[in-house]
């Protein structure tokens, strides 16, 4: 499992990269491993506005269901369309292809709240 | 009789393993208060042969179908099951077994769910089938829930022309989620359209009719998808009898959405009305947000075609208060019965089927419109194989009238539709004969 | 072999079923339906011949396991024998060719098989009346649940919305209480099995609707503590709902009414003997104190004495409406009733002690074999795990499968979800001593196997007519209708 230091985490197993104003989201391989393999992930539309701390989709493996979280709030400017006919890529390149969302953030102040990767990671372990 | 098979020995055997004197002492954790210190008022202890005797007795109360000419329908259709059926539904493999949750030792039930769902999807026009519900009503009223969730609305518009219980049964399950229905009134027998036009909107979740309709009047559901469809709304279509389907095009190729239904009619008795089969089919891509069952084809370790209870993420048992619905169970015996029943009459015996219904459906109206007094409610009307016509004498005498001479005439509407009078709904499937029309017509004809 | 699916042994022109001559004279089509509502593409049905049909479904029996196949101690689902008779009278034509809508006065068979089912099984219940209406166990807890919101109602109390819900309950419970509108209070349960009485304390208040309650709960234990669970939930101003999956274990011995219950469904499949036909259909009876009778289903059978009939009564302005068509699965009512006079009130006290006593017997078979989730006299149930084969990297599932090899049906795995690796067993009271014997043979065996050849218990099942299934695929791909 690894973690990658350019990301941030949320205590909910979502990872966020920042690009400027836009935050890709997705689930860290610490949940999606959790999970097994995901068979459907159900995903907002664009434009469709998100709310830190609530939830903005679903991912299903089968035997178990998973609200995803947002980690801020804004405006989806951008789903992985992808992941409609792949699931399995939250599986084998959970930070990669496997990203669900993009959003335009409204305040990036809520970033502060995150943790870093190894503050995840001892989370984790106390978890 | 108590099935209970323990000799003394076994018992005493097997209280000693367990370390106890008594079977009274392993009930410890009940409350001496809340046990119950008399015997169950019960009646029995009877063995098989008085069993049979007491069994007889109840049912030589009632008087059934075979000793009568019943032209009762309404939801419940008196249809030919080839003899084949209830011998092999007798297989105690499928009566015994449980809900398939072990796919490896029940590839007996679950094959014969996926051929269901395939004849569900052929007859309705529609994309995937579940593996079956209660009834017609509750799978109309779970329908009516989901049209709500998928759309996002908290209206829907239902036509007068339903089943007046599945209309109550869908009241009841969408009234506790605060889901309103808008009725609509029919006119000339059918759904009004343009009181459908002037009802939907952008808070509407669904258009939700019957076909043929409860008077067995065959309504446009083009038109009704075209108004729904406007205003992003579903179509949601009740057939509580299939057999029209053999005639009828089917709802998908008109624009419903969702189909769902009663599958009694194929060879299941009509049973004092349950065990019946509810349909559930919609459009693919929907099927996330079905409830009930749903059974897929896969691979086994061999690489094999196999069965699987499948999008179980959607069930109760995974997402417990964010299911699509609470329902654990299906009828899986009767959708056997069902998928046996199609598979023997088949293509060309529905199509027959449903032809000899319509043909002597349209005899027997035309008898009986042509006696003195009786009239068709909806003259004109496009019907399968009901209709309604109004008496020149209150339905319920003469129902009872006729039955002295083991005659069902039809149903009474007054009880449901108090408007239409002296109304009564007359069904004539394929068992009905021309001398038990004409007998029919004999008599209420004579009725002064 | 696989069996080929109906579909693929179909030729065109085959037929199995004619019908006779049509007796009436036959008119144009298009002058009955116009052209447009006329199908122009016939249903794509098999083409099959009688004697292929049935071939076909009874080798689809050959690849099912059922009671009469084998023991098939699945847990809460209560998998007794189902008695032959049931059968046959079920299907006599007196009940079984009856109409819903026929005249009253020609039922009256039937009616009084509902009202003496009804009142029977209110006095097993220990509740003043009830009805038959629902479908399965889930439909009578809507149904239930109904009951209870519509009764909060008449009395304008419009603020009880929550439902109070144990960790260990069945899911249908809670997706039942939102499918009715409630939110629902999950409390957690005591490390022995039990309710947590102070965490209930502390969940109830003036917006608590009810609390949905098992009991004998779903970890197999009577909850001893029941009657201060009821009076804190009735003090509050709610009231109790009883899931009856588990009556089989306290027939004749408690009654949920004596203990404060207000609503109860029972699951007429499980603990009354009918059968569970692959998934359905069940039946359902829903049981109410007098309090709550007007709130019941309509209609409700009822027993005129002066007149001595029976009738349907829908005259119920506080009724909660319908939830289904008609009046319940008669069919299957007429087995329980069959099976009530079989058994009688001794019959049924008989049944649920030797029910308690095979489950207790199974357990001391295998409880040095197994880790035993609550080390305690069970009821009719108890859960094991295996806990202590962890080391060998054998599951639950892996134990289920390698059961198939050996002849059984597994019991319940994975539930109830507040146990890791759960196996729920419920051996039944139709079962003998021999029976049991042997199954705990299999179970000591397969642990043993799992100590030894640990491939011999994850590769399983060798023996069933297909392997494991993919799962993923199917539920990634799904394919749910045949296509040619």
């Amino acid at each position: 499992m690894s973690f990658p230091n350019e990301l941030k985490y949320s205590k909910d197993h979502e990872w966020v990269r920042v690009e400027g104003n836009k935050a890709v989201i997705g689930i860290t391989s610490h949940a999606a491993e959790a999970l097994g393999d995901v068979v459907f992930v159900e995903l907002p539309e664009v434009d469709d506005s998100v709310t830190a701390g609530e939830a903005f989709g679903s991912v299903e493996s089968v035997k178990a269901v998973s609200d995803v979280f947002s980690p801020v709030s804004g405006t989806v400017v951008a789903v992985n369309e992808a992941l409609l006919d792949s699931p399995e890529l939250i599986n084998s390149d959970p930070y990669g292809e496997g990203w669900m969302i993009e959003v335009e953030m409204e305040d990036a102040s809520q970033l502060e709240e995150l943790l870093s990767a190894s503050d995840y990671e001892a989370f984790l372990k106390e978890e | 009789m108590n099935y209970v098979p323990h000799t003394e020995q076994d018992q005493q055997a097997m209280l000693k393993s367990v370390g106890k004197n008594s079977i009274e002492e392993l009930y410890h954790d009940i409350p001496a208060d809340l046990k119950l210190k008399r015997d169950l008022q019960v009646s029995g202890g009877l063995s098989e042969i008085e069993l049979r005797r007491l069994l007889k007795g109840l049912a030589d109360k009632n008087q059934h179908l075979d000793e009568c000419g019943s032209f009762l329908g309404a939801g419940a259709y008196d249809h030919y099951i080839p003899a084949f059926i209830d011998q092999l539904l007798l297989r105690s493999e499928f009566y015994t077994a449980y809900t398939p949750y072990q796919p490896e030792i029940s590839q007996g039930t679950l094959q014969n769910i996926y051929e269901y769902q395939t004849m569900i999807c052929e007859l309705t026009g529609m994309d995937v089938s579940n593996a079956s519900m209660y009834d017609g009503a509750s799978a109309l009223a779970e329908a009516a829930v989901m049209a709500c969730e998928q759309t996002r609305r908290k209206e829907f518009v239902i036509s007068d022309a339903v089943h007046p219980e599945y209309r109550e049964t869908v009241q009841t399950y969408t009234e506790s989620q605060n889901l309103t229905g808008k009725p609509v009134a029919f006119k000339d027998g059918v759904t009004d359209l343009e009181q459908v036009k002037a009802l939907v909107n952008d808070k509407t979740a669904a258009v939700i009719v019957q076909y043929p309709n409860f008077f067995g009047n065959i309504e446009d559901l083009k038109g009704l998808a075209e108004i729904a469809h406007a205003q992003k709304a579903l179509l949601v279509v009740a057939v509580a009898d299939p057999v029209s389907l053999g005639i009828l095009e089917s709802p998908g190729a008109l624009g419903a959405d969702i189909v769902v239904g009663e599958g009694q009619s194929f060879g299941n008795p009509v049973s004092f009305g349950g065990p019946h089969i509810g349909f559930f089919a919609a459009r693919e891509k929907y099927v996330r947000r079905m409830p009930g069952r749903i059974v897929g084809a896969t691979v086994d370790s061999n690489g094999q075609r196999a069965f699987v209870l499948t999008l179980q993420a959607r069930e109760q048992h995974i997402r417990r208060e964010k299911a699509t619905s609470n329902i654990c169970s299906n009828q899986a015996l009767n959708a056997l019965a069902v998928n046996m029943a199609l598979s023997a009459i088949g293509k060309q015996g529905l199509q027959e089927m449903a032809r000899q219904c319509l043909q002597k459906a349209h005899y027997a109206f035309n008898r009986l419109t042509a006696l003195p007094g009786v009239e068709a409610a909806f003259p004109g009307k496009p019907f399968f194989k009901e209709f309604v016509i109004k008496l020149p004498q209150d339905p319920e005498r003469v129902n009872e009238a006729l039955f002295k001479e083991k005659i069902i005439p039809g149903l009474p509407l007054k009880r449901f539709y108090p408007e239409l009078g002296n109304a009564l709904l007359v069904c004539v499937t394929e068992l009905r004969t021309k001398a038990e029309i004409d007998l029919l017509a004999e008599r209420l004809g004579g009725l002064k | 072999m696989p069996e080929k699916l109906i579909f693929e042994k179909s030729v065109p022109g085959r037929r199995a079923v004619v019908f006779p001559e049509l007796d009436v004279p036959a008119l144009d089509l298009d002058s009955l339906i116009p052209k447009e509502l006329q199908r122009k593409e016939p249903a794509k049905l098999p083409e099959v011949s009688e004697n292929e049909v049935v071939r076909h479904f009874t080798r689809l029996s050959q690849m099912n396991f059922g009671v009469d196949t084998g023991f098939y101690p699945l847990g809460s689902c209560t998998m007794k024998y189902n008695p032959k008779i049931n059968e046959e009278t079920s299907r006599l034509p007196g009940f079984a060719r009856l109409h819903p809508y026929q005249p009253e006065d020609t039922v009256q068979g039937a009616l009084q098989l509902m009202y003496e089912t009804t009142v029977d099984l209110s006095e097993i219940a220990g509740m003043d009346f009830g009805t038959l209406q629902p479908a399965a166990g889930a439909h009578g807890e809507l149904t239930g649940m109904m009951i209870i919101r519509a009764y909060h109602q008449s009395r304008g109390d419009v603020k009880r919305t929550k439902v109070i819900v144990p960790d260990s309950a069945h899911g249908t419970n809670p997706a039942t209480a939102a499918l009715c509108g409630f939110k629902i209070v999950e409390i957690k349960s005591m490390p022995n099995g039990e309710v947590d009485v102070e965490a209930l304390r502390k969940a109830v208040d003036d917006e608590t609707a009810g609390l949905m309650l098992t009991n004998p709960n779903t970890v197999g234990v009577f909850d001893p503590n029941i009657q201060e669970i009821a009076r804190i939930v009735h003090d509050a101003g709610g009231l109790l709902y009883y899931d009856g999956a588990n009556m089989n274990a306290i027939m004749g011995y408690a009654r949920p009414g004596d203990m404060g219950f207000d609503v109860i469904h029972f699951n007429l499949h499980k603990t009354f003997s009918t059968p569970h036909g692959g998934g359905g259909p069940g039946a359902c009876y829903v049981g109410v104190k007098d309090f709550l009778v007007p709130f019941l289903p309509k209609p409700v059978v009822q027993f005129d004495e002066d007149q001595n009939r029976y009738y349907l009564d829908y005259d119920r302005p506080q009724s909660i409406g319908r939830v289904k068509a008609f009046y319940g699965n008669f069919g299957v009512v007429v087995k329980t009733y069959t099976y009530l006079r079989a058994m009688g009130g001794e019959g049924l006290k008989r049944a649920s002690g030797n029910a308690v006593l095979n489950a207790n017997y199974l357990l001391s078979l295998l409880k040095d074999h197994y880790h035993v989730a609550f080390d305690r006299t069970c009821m009719h149930e108890f859960i094991i795990t295996p806990k202590n084969l962890k080391d060998t990297g054998v599951r639950t599932l892996d134990i289920a499968k390698r059961l198939l090899d050996y002849g059984y049906h597994p019991p319940t795995i994975y539930f109830p979800l507040i146990v890791d690796e759960a196996m729920m067993i419920e051996p039944t009271e139709t079962e003998t001593k021999e029976t049991l014997d042997s199954f705990a043979e299999a179970m000591i065996n397969i642990a043993k196997e799992a100590r030894e050849n640990p491939e011999l218990v994850t590769g399983a099942p060798r023996k069933t007519i297909v392997g494991r299934l993919d799962e993923v695929r199917a539920a990634r791909q799904p394919n749910l209708r045949y296509t040619e």
